[in-house]
């Protein structure tokens, strides 16, 4: 059943954001310390175990990424809700600071990325044509 | 009649965000096609029009939230709320390979420090250089080069002025938007083709809007592992900003 999956992805959600809040308070921050960032590890334990005793069936994993899918149209609604007005009205500061870091920030994962190369993902999609790296500076 | 089309569609907010959101990505997804022959992604240009068209709903309502603040797109607001956002990401993590997160064990939790100490102390320098010498508008605007959320949370624990406070929330969300946009374009100097790298993306570049939206517009397949790592920027900055980083500001301005 589809809701099995979607329930499951409410169940791991809420007990990350939890967790998270729990963490904030335990430190003594006023944020969620995390708490995506748990619920995403909850929900890999949760489909490793699953499949392991068998319980993932076609239908569950649906139920889970139709909202995975969902996730770049969820996006765009949220920044079409960002303070974007006072964003711009901010002046140098805010634009130069912003500047600055991903500028500095863009080279450190460059940096990174070259001295401690990964696997690039399996089975690449047609959106990376093999040409020199003209549009990268 | 037009009061009457009106009143449906403010009466099922939600299913018009859908309906709005769809069109707008089937315009981006054409305009990618036919403008850039799929040079940038459709996704990116649909967060760009999102983007536009928050400034339009903030300029015609004089609202804080853009778009979502004209009645007939409240439903926005919830779509692209927390409480959707935080869900859709969670379900991303479905794709996830448990072997390769564990690879990027180290090297992200390196990129995640870095993330927040390199925007901060380049956040923090820009606000000396235009005058805001005193240590707590420095740490707040450092604060919020590292994301817009960290900004506020650090100037309300320090009691900074509002202005200041706005001023870096302006940075952050500034920060997000050149990474929502940036990162396709600059993906493949930065070598993000892989879940190790998308983890030092996600870890050094910050905010979870802005990584897993550039993520998405690059390849969708490297979001959960962006936003693994940068869901506990937020976080890390929360918890080093108003303590760690401020004592060390405090010490070297005074």
């Amino acid at each position: 059943m589809i809701i099995y999956g979607v329930a499951l992805l409410a169940i791991c959600t809420l007990a990350g954001v939890i967790m998270g809040d729990l963490l904030g308070v335990l430190l003594g921050v006023k944020s969620n310390v995390g708490g995506v960032g748990i619920a995403m590890i909850l929900l890999i334990c949760a489909r490793l175990w699953m499949q392991k005793r068998g319980g993932m069936t076609r239908d569950c994993e649906m139920g889970v990424g139709f909202w995975g899918a969902m996730y770049i149209p969820v996006v765009v609604a949220m920044a079409a809700q960002q303070n974007v007005v006072t964003a711009l009205h901010g002046g140098p500061v805010a634009v130069l600071a912003a500047i600055g870091s991903v500028v500095i920030c863009g080279c450190t994962i460059a940096l990174i990325s070259r001295t401690h190369k990964g696997e690039p993902l399996p089975d690449e999609d047609p959106l990376i044509p093999a040409s020199p790296v003209a549009g990268g500076r | 009649m037009w009061d009457l089309i009106e009143k449906g569609l403010e009466h099922n907010g939600l299913i018009t965000a859908f309906a709005f959101v769809g069109v707008v990505m089937w315009i981006s997804v054409v305009l990618s096609k036919r403008l850039t022959f799929g040079r940038i992604h459709g996704s990116a240009i649909a967060i760009v029009i999102g983007l536009v068209l928050a400034w339009v709903g903030g300029t015609i309502t004089g609202g804080q939230k853009g778009l979502a603040d004209v009645a007939l797109f409240s439903g926005i607001g919830l779509m692209g709320g927390a409480m959707l956002r935080d869900f859709a990401i969670v379900a991303t993590a479905f794709e996830v390979q448990a072997t390769e997160a564990r690879k990027a064990g180290l090297i992200g939790a390196v990129a995640l420090l870095l993330g927040t100490v390199l925007p901060f102390i380049v956040g923090a320098s820009i606000a000396w250089a235009f005058g805001y010498r005193d240590a707590v508008s420095m740490t707040t605007i450092g604060a919020g080069a590292v994301t817009y959320i960290v900004g506020p949370v650090t100037g309300a624990a320090l009691g900074a002025s509002s202005d200041v406070v706005a001023l870096s929330i302006a940075t952050g969300l500034i920060k997000a938007i050149l990474v929502m946009v940036g990162t396709p374009m600059a993906a493949r100097w930065m070598g993000l083709d892989n879940p190790r790298s998308a983890m030092v993306f996600g870890g050094l570049a910050g905010t979870v809007s802005g990584v897993t939206a550039g993520l998405a517009a690059t390849d969708r397949r490297l979001v959960p592992y962006g936003a693994l790592t940068a869901t506990f920027h937020t976080g890390l900055g929360c918890l080093l900003g108003p303590s760690l980083l401020y004592f060390i500001v405090r010490a070297l301005v005074g």
